[in-house]
Formats: structure tokens, sequence, C-alpha cells
């Protein structure tokens, strides 16, 4: 028996309508917590959502994340690594002032993967940008590339590393989304910190299930990237600004 | 005179090869803390048995933590049995909590062999004070860690 090319697209479109006639059905079950022998995939993608009137004048995001993953300074700030900063914005019409953590924006397509020469920056299937400082050979582009200097260069030797948050002189490193974390079913330390003893301005989850809070969140108002000309689409978003 | 060169050469590497197993088979000629004659002395704290059988991994550890290395980085699979912080959680010395230093697990025999370690440049040394090392092999490894 053979197929014509009518006959194929035919049974390939039935097969597609079959697919849609059931709503409820999923090709693939969606599990809720991934066991650690199991790969991610993009089934998943990690976001963001930040609400900025919420955000007010304090700063646990950014400590939490430096505690979390043992980044320590040497009281240089030109060059001590931060992985989250708080930055300021004025509306220099009216005066109005807006405080915002900023780090890395996890985009679905990452100026930092496309310059790295080593292919150490990457993306992982469920949308976290990554380091891999086994690779990493220390030149920078990345943090050229990125829009928004999310990432940082180690200068000095690192000591007291944090077991889950391998750190060295001489590689790039940023915002991990706390990873370690996430493949053990928690949410990061900065979301974790804002939502104990902060303002409850941000929200975790996986963007593309449809019930999950960022995803219900981002739903019922408006968001924005930041730059959104350069079209990264990122994972994280904002409210208010 | 290309022969006599040819033969020189060729005697020099097979005297090298037979130097080269013979400190090999020194340098596994250990067991628990007692180093029988030449050798590292590496000391051993905690379980009976190591995730592979113990000449497998003297042999090859370095490509079951190589290949965990990229699994975990980029696939996310965060299993214990090769994993690089399972290593240091379990061989690590009770008293300095470290595998380096000078009785450390991975120092002790790296500094017999002269072979430079790069994992701690970046990874610490230091066992994870909350985690308690995952055994799925024989012996009981848990009871011994320190609290």
């Amino acid at each position: 028996m053979s197929l014509n090319r009518r006959e194929f697209i035919g049974i390939g479109g039935a097969a597609v309508a079959g697919m849609a006639l059931a709503p409820g059905l999923r090709l693939i079950d969606l599990a809720q917590a991934r066991s650690p022998d199991e790969t991610v995939t993009s089934l998943k993608r990690w976001g963001l959502l930040i609400d900025i009137d919420k955000c007010q004048d304090c700063n646990v995001c950014v400590t939490a994340c430096h505690e979390e993953n043992g980044v320590v300074g040497h009281g240089r700030p030109a060059t001590d690594p931060q992985w989250i900063r708080k930055v300021t914005i004025k509306d220099k019409q009216t005066g109005y002032v807006q405080t915002l953590p900023l780090m890395c924006q996890h985009c679905e397509s990452p100026p930092c993967v496309d310059v790295c020469p080593t292919g150490a920056s990457f993306k992982r299937a469920d949308g976290i940008v990554l380091v891999d400082k086994h690779i990493c050979i220390g030149c920078r582009y990345c943090m050229m590339a990125c829009p928004y200097k999310a990432r940082s260069f180690v200068h000095e030797d690192t000591t007291d590393q944090k077991p889950h948050a391998p750190r060295g002189k001489g590689t790039v490193e940023s915002c991990t989304l706390c990873v370690h974390r996430v493949d053990a079913g928690k949410i990061p330390a900065c979301v974790e910190a804002c939502t104990q003893d902060g303002n409850q301005a941000m929200v975790f989850g996986d963007l593309k299930d449809r019930n999950s809070d960022v995803s219900k969140n981002l739903a019922s108002g408006l968001s924005v990237q930041l730059r959104p000309d350069l079209n990264l689409n990122t994972g994280v978003r904002y409210r208010g600004i | 005179m290309v022969k006599i060169r040819q033969i020189v050469v060729g005697g020099v590497a097979v005297v090298a090869a037979g130097l080269f197993a013979v400190t090999l088979a020194q340098a596994a000629d250990v067991s628990g803390a007692k180093s029988k004659g030449i050798g590292p002395t590496v000391k051993i704290h905690r379980g009976e048995q190591c995730v592979e059988p113990t000449e497998d991994m003297r042999r090859n550890h370095m490509k079951y933590i190589l290949h965990q290395r990229d699994k975990t980085m980029h696939q996310g699979i965060r299993t214990a049995k090769h994993s690089f912080k399972n290593c240091v959680d379990c061989h690590a010395d009770p008293k300095t909590n470290s595998v380096q230093g000078q009785d450390g697990f991975c120092s002790s025999c790296h500094e017999y062999a002269s072979v430079k370690i790069d994992c701690f440049s970046c990874h610490t040394d230091k066992r994870d004070k909350n985690a308690v090392a995952v055994a799925p092999f024989k012996g009981t490894a848990a009871k011994g860690a320190p609290p």
C-alpha cells in the first residue's frame, strides 16, 4: 500500500482533528514535580512577575539571593559581583521615583547565548539561562551583549562557596533563577524572601501552565518586558513601571 | 643507524610503561587508613562500599564526575550516585569537614600522584552540613555522619 500526498495530508488532518476533539486530553501528562533523574523539558518555562507598585524601599531580595548563592563582595563596588540589584528610576518630568529589582531576565532569545564563543552561556530547555563555568573562558562577551547588565565577572579567588552554587575566579556568573531550588520543587530565594519579609511583589512559576500563579497574574493585568524593542521575550516581567 | 635508534626508543618506551604500571599498582595498593609500603594514605571515614567498585572508582572517578557534570548542568539531572556534591558529603574528613588539606580524601592521593585538581577552584571542598550523603550502596554511610 502506498499513500499519495493528498491521502497522507487527509489522514494527518483527521488525526489533528481527533486530538482537537478531546480538549481535556494531553498527549504528555504534565507532572507537578520532576524527579531528580528526569531531564528538564521545554514543557515548562520558568518566569517571574515583579509588581513595582508593591516593591518598596527594601533590599531583602538582594540579600537573600547573595546569601543563598554565597555571593560575597570585597568592598569594591565597581568589580564586586552582583546577581540581583535594586535600580531606582525617576520620571524627570514629575519627579516620581520607583525602585525595582533587576537580575537576569532569562530571555527566550538571549543575546549572551548568541555571542558566547564556547557554548558556556546557554539556555536550559525550561528557559533558565545559565553559565556553564566548566567551559567559560572568562572572555566577558556575554556581559557586553546583555542589555540588562545582569552578568558579573569573578575577579578574585573564591572561598567558602555554597555546595549548590560553585563560583570561581575567571568565570562569568549571573542569576540562575535559583536553579538548584527550582529543580528541588522550590521557589527562588528572592521570591521567598520578598513573600516572607518583603512586600509580596514577586510571583514565580511556570509561564506555560495557564493555571500557575504567575500565568493567572499575568493574564489578569498589564505587564511589560524591559526593553521590549529588542524582542527578547524575557521570562521576567514587570508591572507598574 | 635508524634501526638502532628505533630499538633504543622502543626500549625506553617499554621501560617507561613498566615503571608507570608499577607506580599505578602501588598507588592502588591502599586499603582503609593503612598504607602498605609505598603509596598514599587514604582515610576512609564512612560506609563500606563506594557507589562503584573501589578499583573502578580509583581509575575512573573523574569520568563518572565529568559525565554527571554535563547532565546536571544542562539537563538538570541531580541524581546523587555520581554527583560531585555526594562525593564530598561522604568523603569529607569529620574533623575538617573537607576533602582537601593534609589528610583530605582527594588531596592525599592527588598529591601522591602529582595530579592537580581543578574542581575546588570553583566548588567548595567542604561537606554540606545540612545534607546527609545518599548511600544507595551497601553499608551504613549515614551512621558516621557528624551532626
